[in-house]
């Protein structure tokens, strides 16, 4: 029983030196606050996977009473050693993924032509901005086809991030 | 049958929820995709960054370490003076009488075969324009012309005052340039794209045109060519790098002697003049002010306006005429602790790095306060501890006397009084005050930050961190709008705080790596409202997408990382096997971060970075012995040299450089053994380095190639892979692989 519950303390701890290295990244100035519009970032560099509703929500839970753009560190920390210790927001795995794709791609070619991608991305699910668009684009679209072969697309993405 | 079109229905609702959760799906993926990447950027910003600023310490330490010598050191023979106070002696080259003759470059023949520019003054504007297009055809200008325009600069520069005002009434716009550091491609991409100075275009550049980049020299050809073309519209403001100390480490010094062999050391002196006449500060409108690295609580512009700017030669070496009167004190009477005063940081007491304990990265880390000095060129006040560090000192120097045979041999016509004896009345007041010294430092090495109130600025040894209240006050107090600075590195290329009271403008793009970041310039219209310009000069940049040029940028970070890490494998060692309480040779990942920061100080996200650092061990535990031979397999080019003694070179390779420059007072690119070694030694002691004299020994006759007793610095560096592994092209091929340094004139037709 005392191992355990210090075996848990130990991931705790650890948990902890995490999240604060993740969000220190974020705090230039040493304030113990970021910028609302980071923790987004911070959240999925930290392993996990959350839509934009469960960010909303998330953020909700962690801003001040009335907000004031800022998100202090002393809020987010149990909040975010919460979620580590659950394993929420788990990453997709990547046969999901492929066979989110292969959901869209309706006639099975294989690949998704770039206004098919554009029209899917920006006005389906959780739309893109056009920043966002764009930048998916410019790496995924192969120009002389223009259109993403999508199990390639995954695996360079994939092999990139490791 | 109806159930036909309900199915149908049922089916189409069923597959267009279906696509809605696919789409959200890969959306999710994305952005946690993209996030991560843009972690990855931000934490390799650290990484450069850190590395930058902790180099920027040592080259104070380094200097701070010389400078002690210098005061304390009471040399017993002349020899020993010769070679200390040569080290010191570079006011003396003013008195020089080799000096005087400025105009020596008349003397100069300049070939037929010469197709580059040719000057004639006074400069025309043609000439200016001319000189952009021969350095982007990669030309080279002639020595004679050099000298010429340098020669010329420095008339036109005394005319100026220390604060230089500017109107807008007479051109329509000014615009404002950050550091350049010697990248020719940017500034040509500014006049390419902001158009060419002329009387209805002002430009203000804010110091730091070299050093790092490798066109420093013909940055300053054409912005000195402007000045003289339009001098009512074009300014020039000091930054921290027009100073030849911090010249001969980050890489000016090298580069006007490999494009200059013959003529390098004469353009060397000049431009030392040159530098210390440029203007502080530039005003606008008296609504403005322009200056390189901010401002402090007690900057005050009366006073900046009067000081003779021109008595600052170098940062790094502050001989104020307050130290003089101490030192004379101190030489006079015993010692006695009367005053209070920190602990010199090179003594064995101090060593630790200054400020923060968890966080010394360049963002952070604002802990010391004010009262703290730094050594370089603060005044030493004499304490009991100054009379141990004293005798140590003397019982090294003894030890070194003996091994490098510096007793008294011959006598020398020389001036009887040695360097740290008082000097004659006109040569002090040839020196500034300190506080005159305070101010221009503070102006040219001072950073914002958040927090409010002023701080010394450890990170970078000079200057101090000032706070949003230290602005609002100044501006107050004289009246002003804002204040625009560069010395500080932006992804952005630009940067507003404190309210948006304070712009920084970086115009070096990708500074750290092809595509580390944008540069950016500010354009000042009529009501003074800045409008800011992003470039990047770099068109393979444009052709990867974020992700590829973020693993660019990234890798060579990394690779920077593993180089300081493996420099200091001795001391990871150590903390290692202290976090390995059973002795099984191996630690936990959490270990291994805080064992690294404990002994790198860089105050980086080591949990971040660590998958690229270390490859994944079963259990999350490191086997922390093979970590470290890997890392040194990748490092170590020669076998047959010991490791350790390789690793502690590589920690201070800059170091070693420096040193090597400051010794090799006269540009000739070689040190003698006996230079070496001694200097060495005294360093490494004092700085807890421990080598055996036998290493020195072997190491120094190992380096010396043909046997002469001589070492050449590029042979020595390229020995031990210590040049830079990046050489721009041009270097490329200096890079020297002859063995005979006095032509290793690599004449490689690409130079540039």
């Amino acid at each position: 029983m005392a191992d355990e519950k210090d075996r848990e303390e130990i991931v705790v701890a650890e948990f902890h030196k995490k999240i604060k290295e993740a969000f220190e990244v974020f705090d230039h100035e040493s304030t113990n606050t970021v910028d609302v519009r980071e923790i987004g970032t911070i959240i999925r560099s930290l392993g996990c996977c959350p839509s934009e509703g469960e960010l909303h929500d998330l953020i909700a839970e962690i801003e001040e009473e009335e907000p004031t753009g800022y998100i202090r560190f002393e809020k987010f920390l149990p909040v975010m050693t919460e979620i580590l210790l659950e394993r929420r927001y788990r990453p997709i795995p990547e046969d999901v993924l492929l066979r989110a794709f292969e959901v869209l791609d309706t006639a099975k070619r294989g690949f998704l032509t770039k206004d098919e991608l554009i029209k899917y991305m920006s006005e389906e699910g959780e739309p893109f901005s056009q920043e966002e668009m764009e930048e998916m684009l410019s790496a995924a679209i192969d120009p002389e086809s223009n259109s993403v072969n999508y199990k390639d697309y995954i695996s360079m993405m994939v092999t990139d991030e490791n | 049958m109806g159930s036909g079109t309900s199915t149908q229905h049922h089916f189409a609702f069923q597959n267009a929820e279906r696509a809605f959760k696919a789409a959200a799906l890969i959306q999710r993926w994305y952005r946690r995709y993209m996030a991560r990447l843009e972690m990855r950027r931000r934490c390799t910003w650290s990484i450069f960054q850190s590395i930058e600023y902790a180099g920027e310490q040592d080259q104070v330490k380094l200097h701070g370490f010389f400078s002690y010598l210098m005061d304390h050191f009471t040399p017993s023979s002349h020899n020993e003076r010769d070679f200390l106070s040569r080290i010191f002696t570079e006011e003396r080259f003013a008195q020089d009488s080799k000096m005087e003759k400025c105009s020596d470059y008349e003397s100069i023949e300049v070939p037929d075969s010469y197709r580059g520019p040719r000057l004639s003054f006074p400069l025309l504007p043609d000439h200016a324009t001319a000189l952009v297009e021969a350095f982007r055809l990669k030309q080279q200008l002639h020595a004679r012309y050099v000298l010429n325009l340098l020669y010329e600069t420095k008339k036109h520069l005394v005319q100026l005052p220390n604060i230089n005002r500017v109107s807008t009434c007479y051109s329509e716009e000014i615009t404002v340039c950050g550091d350049l550091h010697g990248q020719l491609d940017d500034l040509i991409f500014i006049f390419y794209k902001n158009g060419l100075p002329s009387p209805e275009r002002s430009y203000v550049f804010n110091g730091d045109f070299v050093d790092r980049g490798k066109d420093s020299v013909e940055i300053l050809m054409i912005l000195f060519a402007f000045m003289l073309v339009y001098p009512k519209e074009f300014h020039l403001n000091r930054g921290n790098h027009e100073d030849h100390m911090v010249n001969l480490r980050y890489g000016f010094t090298k580069e006007v002697m490999n494009k200059y062999k013959i003529h390098g050391k004469e353009i060397l002196r000049t431009l030392k003049d040159v530098f210390c006449w440029l203007p502080l500060a530039t005003l606008i409108d008296e609504k403005v002010l322009i200056l390189h690295g901010g401002v402090s609580d007690i900057t005050d512009l009366e006073l900046l306006d009067k000081i003779e700017r021109c008595k600052i030669v170098s940062i790094m070496r502050c001989n104020t005429r307050q130290k003089s009167e101490k030192m004379e004190e101190q030489r006079k009477a015993n010692q006695k602790s009367s005053a209070q005063g920190p602990i010199p940081w090179f003594l064995p007491q101090s060593r630790s790095l200054p400020s923060s304990p968890h966080r010394l990265g360049p963002y952070q880390a604002h802990k010391s306060s004010r009262s703290s000095s730094i050594p370089c060129g603060g005044s030493l006040d004499g304490r009991e501890l100054s009379q141990q560090v004293r005798s140590s000192v003397e019982l090294e120097l003894e030890r070194c006397r003996q091994q490098a045979g510096l007793l008294v041999t011959e006598e020398k016509e020389e001036p009887s009084c040695s360097a740290s004896e008082t000097d004659s009345d006109t040569e002090e007041l040839q020196k500034p005050t300190q506080e005159e010294w305070r101010q221009v430092v503070d102006i040219l090495w001072s950073d914002p930050m958040a927090q409010e109130g002023c701080k010394a600025n450890t990170i970078r040894g000079g200057g101090c961190y000032f706070g949003p209240d230290v602005t609002e006050q100044l501006l107050q107090k004289y009246n002003l709008q804002f204040l625009i600075r560069s010395h500080e590195c932006k992804p952005e290329g630009y940067e507003f705080c404190h309210n948006r009271k304070v712009l920084t403008i970086f115009s070096a793009s990708n500074y750290y790596e092809v595509g580390s970041n944008r540069g950016a310039y500010v354009k000042l219209g009529p009501a003074l409202t800045p409008h800011i310009v992003q470039y990047q000069a770099n068109k393979a940049t444009h052709t990867l997408t974020m992700r590829q040029r973020i693993s660019r940028v990234e890798e060579s970070a990394l690779r920077a990382l593993r180089e300081k890490l493996f420099a200091h494998s001795s001391d990871l060692l150590i903390e290692f096997k202290k976090r390995d309480v059973d002795k099984v040779g191996l630690i936990t990942l959490s270990d291994w971060a805080a064992a690294v920061e404990s002994v790198l100080h860089l105050g980086l996200p080591w949990r971040m970075l660590r998958s690229q650092l270390v490859n994944s061990s079963a259990d999350n535990m490191l086997e922390y012995q093979s970590w470290l031979k890997n890392l040194a397999k990748e490092q170590l080019s020669r076998e047959n040299i010991q490791s350790s003694l390789l690793e502690t070179l590589y920690r201070n390779r800059s170091n070693l450089e420096t040193i090597f420059r400051i010794i090799d007072s006269d540009h000739s690119g070689f040190i003698s053994l006996d230079e070496f070694r001694q200097t060495w030694k005294l360093f490494s002691s004092h700085m807890n380095i421990d080598v055996t004299d036998d290493c020195i020994c072997d190491l120094a006759r190992s380096i010396d190639f043909n046997k002469d007793g001589h070492i050449d610095i590029n042979e020595f560096l390229e020995a031990f892979r210590l040049v830079e592994k990046s050489c721009p092209e041009g270097y490329a091929s200096e890079c020297p692989q002859a063995t005979n340094a006095e032509d290793s004139g690599c004449s490689s037709p690409g130079a540039r």
